[in-house]
Formats: structure tokens, sequence, C-alpha cells
């Protein structure tokens, strides 16, 4: 195994589809506690990058440990390691056949993480945590989007990951329900959690961020804390890119 | 008319009772090769893949009397021609081989379609959650794909239950089978046929009548 400092270590990472090269060299290093934000054009391969993270996508070359496990090793039992990753998703992906409690439990329980009672205590917790303690039986057809996403943060964190991964979590959103996703995710940016966001929403990225990476074509272009990628930028695309969302 | 009730009315209503239970065992076993053969062809593996698809091909490109008839005289043979001489079907076990199977093809058609209706992120969700692919299909996926497959595996009961009818072919005392007899008998064609004709029609009026029920029952639970 290599050196472990690192929570996340990608070495030379690379992904196709068919012809199409999605990733062609990633090298990163995330530590613990420390919150990573992806930005780039679309296209650039940051959801693809944070989807081979908990092996959604199988990466065609390279190496990704997590916690010193390859995950990259077809032989890596996935669904132990992503039980440590939690993943919130632009679309929520909510399960709409149960309710918002049961979305939040089913995991734990069916996981023998928790039994059903403490599963339930954690949930409701959990619910209160993202604001939304009152809708533990509503079903999520009946919430609005920044609702739907809170709680698809919730059923991320009942299974107590030490990671969590956003893949664009406020895009699908009404712009007035944006802040308040942002709001929880600055929350448990703030108490400590590993994170791995992809978003545009570049004011979030500069408020929360340990540090942004600025992904284009399958590389990573440029890296560093916020005022260094957004308010002294050093790579022309990076310039490019950030006149037009700014 | 009322004679043919009469005199033979026991005797149909008692085919008709065969013929039920002929379809009612075909559609469990129709269900169970459904769901394992849809099973195959929505993974990832190649040769479940492919064994899906033979199957799913097979049967559909093949009559139901031509299959009947190969079950039923096919099968023995080629029992003997292995050295298993003493096997023979029974003609109710002939009946249940060739129609689950053929419904169930048709039924993995049924059930791949619906699975695949439901957006793969649901099964992302899951899966990112550190559940299996068997749970994640079982608890995620399959009960969001039944709402959708419903009125299509209802539409394909009823289907199958006609079916039965060409199963008198291989002498199965089905309804049809029983019409028959009682019409060479009393060379009532007509009457005998509209009865036979009726009472498929009452069973499966009936059983249509529930499924309508049975879905908006399901479609409210979804609230």
């Amino acid at each position: 195994m290599e050196n472990c400092n690192g929570r996340i270590q990608v070495r030379n990472l690379k992904k196709s589809f068919g012809k199409l090269e999605v990733l062609k060299e990633i090298d990163i290093e995330i530590t613990e506690g420390e919150v990573v934000v992806l930005i780039g054009p679309s296209g650039s391969g940051k959801s693809t990058f944070l989807r081979c993270l908990n092996r959604l996508e199988e990466a065609t070359g390279g190496t990704i440990f997590v916690d010193g496990r390859e995950i990259t090793d077809k032989r890596t039992d996935m669904n132990k390691v992503r039980e440590n990753i939690g993943m919130v998703f632009q679309h929520f992906n909510l399960f709409p056949h149960m309710n918002v409690i049961k979305n939040i439990t089913m995991a734990p329980i069916q996981l023998k993480k928790a039994t059903k009672d403490e599963a339930y205590q954690t949930g409701m917790e959990l619910l209160k945590r993202v604001g939304l303690e009152g809708k533990a039986q509503a079903y999520p057809n009946q919430l609005s989007g920044g609702q739907k996403q809170r709680v698809a943060i919730a059923r991320a964190l009942a299974m107590n990951p030490d990671i969590m991964l956003f893949d664009e979590p406020t895009s699908a959103l009404d712009p007035e329900m944006v802040g308040e996703v942002l709001a929880v995710m600055k929350e448990l940016a703030q108490a400590g959690m590993t994170m791995i966001i992809v978003t545009h929403e570049i004011g979030f990225a500069k408020e929360v961020a340990d540090r942004i990476v600025f992904m284009d074509g399958g590389y990573i272009v440029e890296q560093g804390t916020p005022q260094q990628v957004l308010e002294h930028p050093q790579e022309s695309r990076t310039i490019d890119f950030l006149n037009k969302v700014l | 008319m009322l004679k043919i009730i009469r005199v033979y009315g026991l005797m149909l209503l008692k085919s008709m009772g065969n013929t039920l239970l002929l379809c009612a065992l075909s559609l469990l076993a129709a269900m169970i090769i459904g769901l394992v053969v849809a099973l195959f062809n929505v993974g990832k593996k190649r040769i479940l893949n492919l064994f899906g698809t033979v199957f799913v091909d097979a049967i559909r490109g093949v009559p139901l009397i031509v299959l009947a008839y190969f079950v039923y005289f096919g099968i023995p043979q080629a029992a003997k021609m292995l050295g298993f001489s003493g096997l023979r079907l029974s003609a109710l076990s002939a009946g249940i081989i060739t129609l689950s199977m053929n419904c169930g093809a048709y039924m993995a058609e049924i059930i791949r379609a619906g699975i695949e209706s439901v957006d793969k992120g649901q099964m992302e969700a899951s899966r990112s959650l550190g559940l299996s692919y068997g749970k994640s299909m079982r608890l995620v996926v399959i009960p969001q794909a039944i709402k959708t497959m419903i009125p299509s595996i209802i539409n394909q009961f009823i289907i199958t239950l006609k079916d039965t009818s060409i199963l008198s072919v291989i002498g199965f005392p089905e309804l049809v089978n029983t019409g028959k007899n009682v019409a060479g008998n009393t060379f009532l064609n007509l009457q005998v046929w509209a009865i036979v004709g009726v009472m498929y029609m009452v069973v499966i009026i009936t059983l249509s009548k529930v499924a309508k029920k049975l879905e908006r029952r399901l479609k409210r639970g979804e609230l």
C-alpha cells in the first residue's frame, strides 16, 4: 500500500467512454477535513471525476486510494467502501416510494449499522439538523426541490460517512432554494467533514472551500486557495472561465 | 340450450376449474421465469444476457401450439433417446411447462421494460449508500418498476388464460377440449360454443375488473 497521509489519493486517473476521453490525467490528494470545490466548464470531467471516487464510474486507468483502500482494484469490496462515502446528486434521487424517514433509515437498517429504533432516532436528529423535522412522514413528491436535496443530504449522512461527495447539488434548484441547501453544506463543512463538491456557485466556493480545483478538458488546470484561484488565476483558461461566470 | 346446461353444465364447470388451475400454476411459474430472465437481461454479465435473449427470442419465435407438441411429445422422446424410457409427461405438467415458458418469455420482456423505466439515478443513489446490487434491485428499483408493469402483466395474464385453450390439442381436459366433446356428442355446436365463449368471458371480465381495482388502489397507495 502507498503512503496514506491523505484520505483520498488519486494517481494518473484516466476515464474514457468509448473513444471519448473524459479524464486524461488526474493527480490529486485530499486530506482529512478538507473541503475541495471542483469548478470548470461543462464537459470538463468534474462530475465524472467525482463519480470515479465511489466507483459509480469505473476508471479506465490509474489508481484511487480512499483511506488506504484501492478502489480501482476490482477485488475491493465497494459496498463497504461506499458506506463511508456519502453522495448527493444533482437530481436528488430520493426513493419516491418511501417517505422521508424511510429514505433516511433504509440503508443503516439494511446494512445493520443500527437497529430500527436507533436508525429512527438518528434520522430524526438529522432531519432536525437540515431543518426538516416536521417532514418525516412526507413523501418526496410533497417536498420542494430544496427540501428534497436537504433530505438527500440527511440520507447520505445517516450512514455516518467520513467523506461526502456533492455532484452539482444546487443546479436543479429554483434560485430561491439554493441558499437553504448551501447553508446545510456550509454547516457540514464547518463541522469538519471531508467534502468534495462540484458546483457552479462560485460565491459559495469562495466562502467554504479550503481549495478550489479548476478542471478543463479532462485535466486539472489550476488549483489553490480560493484567493489564489479566483482572485489571482495564473492560467488563461481559468481566467476565461472566471470571466464568463463571474 | 337449457338441456345442455343441465346435462353437461357440471362437466363444463369442472373443465373451467381445470383451465383456471392450469392457468394459475403456469402464471406462478411464469412470474418466476420472467423475473429471473429479466434480471439476466438487465444485468451486465454477457453470458446471462445471451441466455436471456436466446430464451426470449426462441419462445417468441415459436407458435404456442408447436411448443405444446414439442414439450408433450418431444421431451419424452428425447428422454427415451437418453435412456430414461419411463418418462411420460401428464397433459397437465406438459401444459404447465408449455404455458409457463411461453408466458415467462413475455413476462420477462414486461419486467425488463419496467426495470429499465426506473431512473438510473435510483440505482446509483442506493449503491452510493453501500447497498449491494441485489438489495438495490429488490428494495429500490423493483418496487418502483412494478407500478408501471401492472397493466401489462394483467394483460399478459388474460392472454395466458385464453392460451390455455390451445392445450386442448394435447388432450388436457380444459374448457375447449370438453366443449369439443360435448359438441361432438350433441351436435349442438352453436349452443355449446356460445356457452363456452360466455364462460370465458365471464371469468376474464371479472378478472380484469378486479385487476382494475387493484391497479387503482396501488396508484393511490403511491400517494
